[in-house]
């Protein structure tokens, strides 16, 4: 990287738990992840309808990156251009995909739902997170095994090194049935290594992602 | 409440996701649309579809559905109209 850069936030969401910055915001001790993420809405006392209408892996992403982002002035202090929104996951939207199968099995009961229907792209929780907090920046969903902070490090990289952004979202949102998880982080380029919760590096993803 | 109405806003709750609401809080009367609740395009083609689904009816132009679609009470009349309700 030609500039360093701060990890400045990071934020988790699995087994019924949101933890950000390393400590337990949020905890659920029953429930499937539908139950969990109504409690967790609920909690977070906002009022969003189309929170509700969302499929399982944008309630995870959005939920994930609105704490991420609670009081981090992020979009007053980038313009909505400057932010990035990186996302990685290895079921792409498998999840839904199944839903939308189970409507279109049968031809005497052939009745696909168009709002499941919009749902059976992943990077469509980029969109849900860009449309909550205005952000107009580079947005990109890839799709691997499994997490590759080192492929995450140098695409991120490269946006921030050539200016196409100023500040990024980046992780990984994975829903796949009763499995979930979501580890976002937030990355800028403040040049302040105090302010941050660790440079920007492919280790110290790797550490947030193993929640170490 | 007719029947026929309170079973539509129950239906409508539900295909739609509209968590927060109950149908009580629905004005028959008040367009689903923009105002009202606010629905947007993917939410009429879902109404089209529990139309469908529930009623065996089908909206065949745009002109209708914009009608058909207006409120509870114009989905309900339609439902009446044709008989199926």
């Amino acid at each position: 990287m030609k500039e360093s850069c701060i990890i400045t936030s990071y934020c988790s969401v699995s087994d019924n738990k949101l933890i950000l910055d390393g400590k337990l915001l949020f905890e659920s001790t029953t429930g499937d992840f539908s139950e969990f993420a109504s409690r967790l809405y609920k909690h977070s006392g906002i009022s969003y309808p189309k929170f509700h209408k969302m499929d399982n892996l944008c309630k995870l992403g959005f939920m994930t990156t609105e704490f991420l982002l609670k009081n981090k002035d992020v979009t007053v202090r980038y313009a909505g251009e400057e932010i990035g929104t990186i996302l990685m996951n290895s079921s792409s939207s498998l999840d839904t995909d199944r839903n939308h199968q189970k409507s279109i099995n049968s031809r005497d009961d052939y009745f696909p739902s168009p709002s499941v229907f919009v749902y059976t792209l992943p990077n469509v929780v980029i969109g849900e997170i860009c449309i909550r907090h205005k952000i107009y920046g580079e947005g990109n969903f890839f799709i691997a095994e499994k997490f590759n902070p080192r492929f995450m490090f140098d695409y991120v990289s490269q946006l921030l090194d050539n200016d196409l952004v100023k500040c990024c979202i980046a992780g990984w949102v994975e829903v796949n049935g009763s499995n979930y998880g979501s580890v976002l982080y937030l990355i800028e380029k403040t040049g302040k290594t105090e302010s941050g919760i660790a440079n920007f590096e492919p280790a110290e993803i790797e550490k947030i992602y193993n929640g170490k | 409440m007719e029947q026929l109405v309170q079973k539509l806003k129950e239906e409508i709750i539900t295909a739609l996701n509209l968590s927060e609401m109950n149908p009580e809080s629905i004005d028959e009367n008040a367009p689903l649309f923009v105002d009202g609740l606010g629905l947007d395009s993917i939410d009429a083609l879902e109404l089209t579809v529990l139309l469908e689904k529930k009623y065996g009816l089908k909206i065949k132009t745009s002109e209708e559905g914009k009608k058909v679609l207006f409120s509870v009470n114009s989905m309900a009349d339609f439902i009446r109209e044709n008989n199926r309700g």
